[in-house]
Order: C-alpha cells, then sequence, then structure tokens
C-alpha cells in the first residue's frame, strides 16, 4: 500500500508539472508579446521590463518553464494587476467558495444517487426501478448549465424559495448554506444519475457474492443485509467516480458561479479573461487542476486502501 | 424480415428507448438541415418594434432583445450543435484512434508514455482549459472544436489502447500471425474492426457531451462569434432578461436538453446491443 501510495503520489505530480508547463509553453510561444500575455493590458512597461528580465524571456523555452516553476514554489504566482495585489490573494480568496460548490454537489448526488441506487436494486425489475433507470439517464443528460438556468428560473425567479445572487452573509453558517443549496444541486444533479447506476449495479453484484448468501443463511435480516453489508462495498465504485468527476463539477461550478452571481474561481477566471487578465487565469488554472488532481487521487486511495483489488489495476 | 430484425437497426428499432432517441435525433437532422425553409422569420432579422414578444401564431417562441424570430434562431443553431459535434467527434476520435492503436501495438515505453499523455490531458477541467485559451485565441468555431478534441481525445485513445492490448494476443491473432499474416493485415483486417464497437459506443455518448461544451462556451461569450444564433447565445440572452421574458430562456434551453437526451438514449441503446455482457449487469 506504502509503495503504491507513493507511485500515485509522484503521478499526481508528473500530471500536474506536465499539464501547467504544457500552459505554460502554449502561452510563451504564440506569437506576440509574451510580457502582454503573461502581465495583462494592464501592466507598465516598467513591469514589463522587469518580468522580461526576472522571467528571462530571452531564454530557450525550458529554462523559462524552469523559471516559471521556481516563481510558484518560492509561492510567487504573479501580479493581478486589475486588483492591484498578488495573484495568490485572488485566488486563495475564491478557492473556498467553489469548494464549497463541488462539495455540496458530491453531498447531493451522495446521498440521492445512492438512496436510489440502493432502492433500485432493492426492488429489482419493478416498474419504481425502471423509471428510476430512464430517470437516471435522464439526469446524466441534461446538461448542467441548463439545470443551473432553469432552477434559477424556477425555484428562485418564480417561486422565490431561494436567493437568486451571492453566497451570503459572511460567518452566517445558515445563510451560506441556503445560497448553496440550489447551485450545488444544479451542478450534483447529473452525478446523482451516474451515482445510482453504479451503486445499482455493484449492488446487484455484491448481492450475488457468497458472503451476503450466507448472511442470509444464518438469517439476518432482509433489510440489513441489503443496507448494511451490500451497500457498504457497492458504495466503493461510486467514490472513485465522484473523485473523477470532480474535473468536470469544476467546469460546471463556472456556469454555477455565474448564474447565481456566486464568487469563486469560476467566475474569478470567467472575469479575468473578459479583463485579459492572464497572471490569474494562469494561476487559477494552476489551482484548479491542482485540487482536482489532489481529489482523485485521495478518492483513488480511499478505494485501494478498502479495496486491495484495486491495486493491482491500472 | 427476420434478418432485419436480427440487424442492428431492427433490434434499436425494438427498443422504444432507442426507437425514441431515434425519433428525436432525426427530428432534429431534418430541422438542421431544412432550417432555411422551415424557419418562418430570417433568423438575423431585426425587429425593434416587436422586442420581447410574447409566444404568438406569429412567433412560436417569441421574440428576444433585438426583436429576432427564437424558433428561427434555434433551427440556425441546431445546424452549429451537430457542425461542431460531428467534426469534432471525428477528429479526436481519429487522434484517439491512431494514438490507441500505438499505444497497445508499441514497445512499452511507448505505451507508458502515452497513458501518461492521456492522463495529463485528463487533469484539464473542461469549461476552465475553455476559458484559458479562450483569452489566447480568436473567438470562434474552430476554438471551440480545437478545444473539444484537446480535452477529448484522450477518452478515444484509452478504450482503443486497452481493446488493442486485449485483442493483441488473442488466439485468432496469434494464430494469423503464426500463418504469417502481415502487420497491415492484422491490424486493418483484424484489429480495427473488433475496436470500432466500442469507439463507436464512446462517439455517440461523446456528442451529447460536445453539444454542451459548445453551448457552454457560447453562453460564456468565448464561442460563436457575436450575433451566431447558437444555442449557448440564445441562452446567454434568456439568462440577461430571466426576470421579464423567460419564454427565451425556456425555449433556448428546450433543443439543448433534447438533442442530449437523444444523443444518451441511443449510445446506452448501442451499448447495450453492441456489448452485450454490459447488459447483463443492468
Amino acid at each position: 500500500m506504502l509503495r503504491y501510495t507513493f507511485q500515485r503520489i509522484v503521478l499526481a505530480l508528473a500530471i500536474v508539472f506536465f499539464a501547467i508547463s504544457a500552459l505554460y509553453t502554449v502561452m510563451i510561444t504564440l506569437p506576440g508579446d509574451p510580457t502582454t500575455v503573461l502581465l495583462g493590458p494592464r501592466a507598465t512597461p516598467e513591469i514589463r521590463a522587469d518580468f522580461r528580465e526576472r522571467a528571462g524571456l530571452d531564454n530557450p523555452v525550458h529554462v523559462q518553464i524552469a523559471h516559471f516553476w521556481g516563481r510558484i514554489l518560492t509561492g510567487d504566482m504573479g501580479t493581478d494587476f486589475n486588483r492591484n495585489r498578488p495573484v495568490a490573494d485572488s485566488v486563495f480568496s475564491a478557492l473556498p467558495h467553489t469548494v464549497a460548490l463541488v462539495f455540496g454537489a458530491i453531498f447531493w448526488s451522495a446521498t440521492l444517487g445512492i438512496l436510489l441506487g440502493a432502492f433500485s436494486a432493492d426492488n429489482r425489475g419493478s416498474w419504481l426501478d425502471r423509471l428510476t433507470g430512464i430517470l437516471s439517464v435522464g439526469f446524466i443528460a441534461a446538461p448542467s448549465f441548463v439545470v443551473a438556468l432553469y432552477s434559477l428560473l424556477i425555484f428562485s425567479v418564480w417561486l422565490r424559495w431561494f436567493p437568486t445572487i451571492g453566497a451570503g452573509e459572511p460567518g452566517d453558517i445558515m445563510s451560506r448554506l441556503y445560497h448553496l443549496a440550489l447551485p450545488s444541486f444544479a451542478i450534483g444533479l447529473a452525478w446523482v444519475g451516474y451515482v445510482a447506476r453504479i451503486v445499482r449495479a455493484s449492488m446487484l453484484e455484491a448481492l450475488g457474492e457468497n458472503y451476503i448468501r450466507t448472511a442470509r443463511a444464518f438469517g439476518l435480516p432482509r433489510r440489513t443485509v441489503i443496507y448494511n453489508y451490500a451497500l457498504r462495498v457497492a458504495i466503493l465504485p461510486a467514490v472513485q467516480v465522484l473523485g473523477v468527476g470532480i474535473g468536470g463539477m469544476l467546469s460546471s461550478a463556472v456556469f454555477a458561479e455565474i448564474v447565481f452571481s456566486r464568487p469563486g474561481l469560476g467566475s474569478l477566471i470567467y472575469d479575468s479573461v473578459s479583463g485579459r487578465n492572464y497572471p490569474v487565469v494562469m494561476g487559477s488554472m494552476l489551482v484548479a487542476i491542482g485540487f482536482f488532481v489532489t481529489c482523485a487521487l485521495i478518492a483513488d486511495l480511499i478505494n485501494a486502501a478498502l479495496d486491495p483489488r484495486h491495486r493491482s489495476q491500472r | 424480415m427476420s434478418a432485419f430484425r436480427h440487424s442492428l437497426l431492427g433490434r434499436l428499432l425494438a427498443d422504444p428507448m432507442a426507437l425514441f432517441a431515434m425519433v428525436i435525433i432525426a427530428a432534429l437532422v431534418i430541422m438542421a438541415l431544412l432550417a432555411d425553409v422551415i424557419a418562418p422569420h430570417d433568423p438575423g432579422a431585426m425587429n425593434l418594434a416587436d422586442r420581447f414578444a410574447p409566444p404568438s401564431a406569429t412567433y412560436w417562441m417569441g421574440t428576444d432583445n433585438l426583436g429576432r424570430d427564437t424558433f428561427s434562431r434555434l433551427l440556425q443553431g441546431g445546424r452549429i450543435a451537430l457542425y461542431v459535434a460531428l467534426t469534432a467527434v471525428t477528429i479526436s476520435g481519429l487522434i484517439g484512434l491512431v494514438l490507441g492503436m500505438l499505444a497497445g501495438f508499441g514497445p512499452r515505453w511507448l505505451d507508458n508514455a502515452l497513458l501518461f499523455f492521456f492522463d495529463a490531458l485528463r487533469a484539464y477541467p473542461t469549461i476552465i482549459l475553455a476559458l484559458a485559451l479562450a483569452a489566447l485565441m480568436p473567438r470562434g468555431l474552430s476554438t471551440v472544436i480545437i478545444v473539444v478534441v484537446i480535452t477529448s481525445f484522450a477518452e478515444y485513445g484509452r478504450v482503443v489502447r486497452t481493446q488493442t492490448l486485449s485483442l493483441k494476443n488473442s488466439e485468432f491473432i496469434l494464430a494469423e500471425r503464426a500463418m504469417g499474416a502481415s502487420f497491415g493485415r492484422i491490424v486493418f483486417h483484424h484489429i480495427l474492426p473488433n475496436v470500432l464497437g466500442p469507439f463507436f459506443i464512446l462517439a455517440a455518448m461523446n456528442l451529447p457531451v460536445v453539444i454542451t461544451i459548445e453551448a457552454g462556451m457560447s453562453f460564456l461569450g468565448i464561442g460563436v462569434p457575436p450575433g451566431t444564433p447558437s444555442w449557448g447565445a440564445t441562452l446567454k440572452d434568456g439568462f440577461d432578461y430571466i426576470r421579464n421574458t423567460p419564454w427565451i430562456l425556456l425555449s433556448g434551453g428546450l433543443p439543448l436538453i433534447l438533442a442530449t437526451l437523444g444523443f444518451t438514449f441511443l449510445g446506452e441503446a448501442l451499448r447495450d446491443q453492441l456489448d452485450p455482457r454490459l447488459r447483463k449487469t443492468r
């Protein structure tokens, strides 16, 4: 397990390094003055000259990438020229909102998805099972930003059950959760479908296993066998899928943040792109990829810890 | 007749979900192809006297802030969506097919290198990468297609690689080799046809994803150029005027939901038919 953990961490770091370096290479090798791309149009000539010097823009590409990582590792992500503060400040003040949104979405998809999936497996072949099957595919197919727009229209504008904008009062946890409920539901709905299907399939598989038959033969109540023993095993694949799904949820979060006018990484990148504020785009990208890869890694390690068979697969 | 019943199309037509999906897709394709004939109005024509007109006999889905007919614009949007989806899926599919077979057939180091490359590409959250690249590239459909290709060919590559690897050492390939079949014959005659099944399932499942990405990028203003009647652009107009004219938003989302539902159900049905092993676990 230790060896596996180590291998996975090295791989994750290599992926982040490669993905960000590739993006940075594209940025500096694009035609035009790279200082415009990397610093944004608001940078003064002095800042440009200073940056050109520090980043070594006259050096070959690989040296520049080394310089770039050197700056990142010392915590210097550049300057946010629109807000006149370090990029790290902008990015890390936005990150918690996006993390809350993504985990809210995971909460919805895990609770609703596991309930629906377990229920379907328990009542296999019934019309409710068939309905759940069709609904799951429908949830998966529905584009999350249309779900966000429609739920804003129905639940916030028409019914006025939920607030339309913002992330709630700072420090007021109830207000925060109230503002979080609808956007995170819009992101999570698609994953309710995925989780329900996976839990149903792996639960049906688990119900055919010997230890379940033994538990039944010992006369344990059906409910205990299904919801305690089989479900415990059936949840594992869902953990893996949700871990990998965080990448998709981050993309959906961009829409949810814009539709519900919430602060966060997505709306930060969106504003930065329209303002040509490239240092912030690069910094947000780095943090978003880092967050996604870390979550996928954790989900993978949880799976490996709970199910040794997983370690030998790739 | 019984031959048809056992053909792929015959089996799909017997499946109510697949039939439903094919009807939706056929309707969308016909509407997109005949958009110019069906459209009751010129999709670009502004009629400021009829701004924000609610749905009526003249304007079936109402008009937007410039008095343009929403229904006619959505028909044109179908063209854009299908064009982007088919082009992007074809390009990323072909790249994935070639790289996946290279990884499957090539030496160990190449396989590992390509797998790492696929993993690294999957680390980019699609829309966030789209935003980052949009800052560097001109606004237009080619940018949308490039973004989709970058973020999706790795998926094809992985599937094709796995399939190639498992086929490479199967008995019938070994037998072919022993009989002295050329490399080309093994690849094009035996491996390729067997890889295509899962490949097409993935492509069908990928079409709705691509349609959503195009609409999403156009919604964010980094997709089609301003004024182009993409579904995403219509949704953006609807979002801007959500309080007073909800019909723009409601009708803008409708074709997108129908298209994604249709292609997803079709992909599911295709998978059930082409890969019977998966059918059992359902």
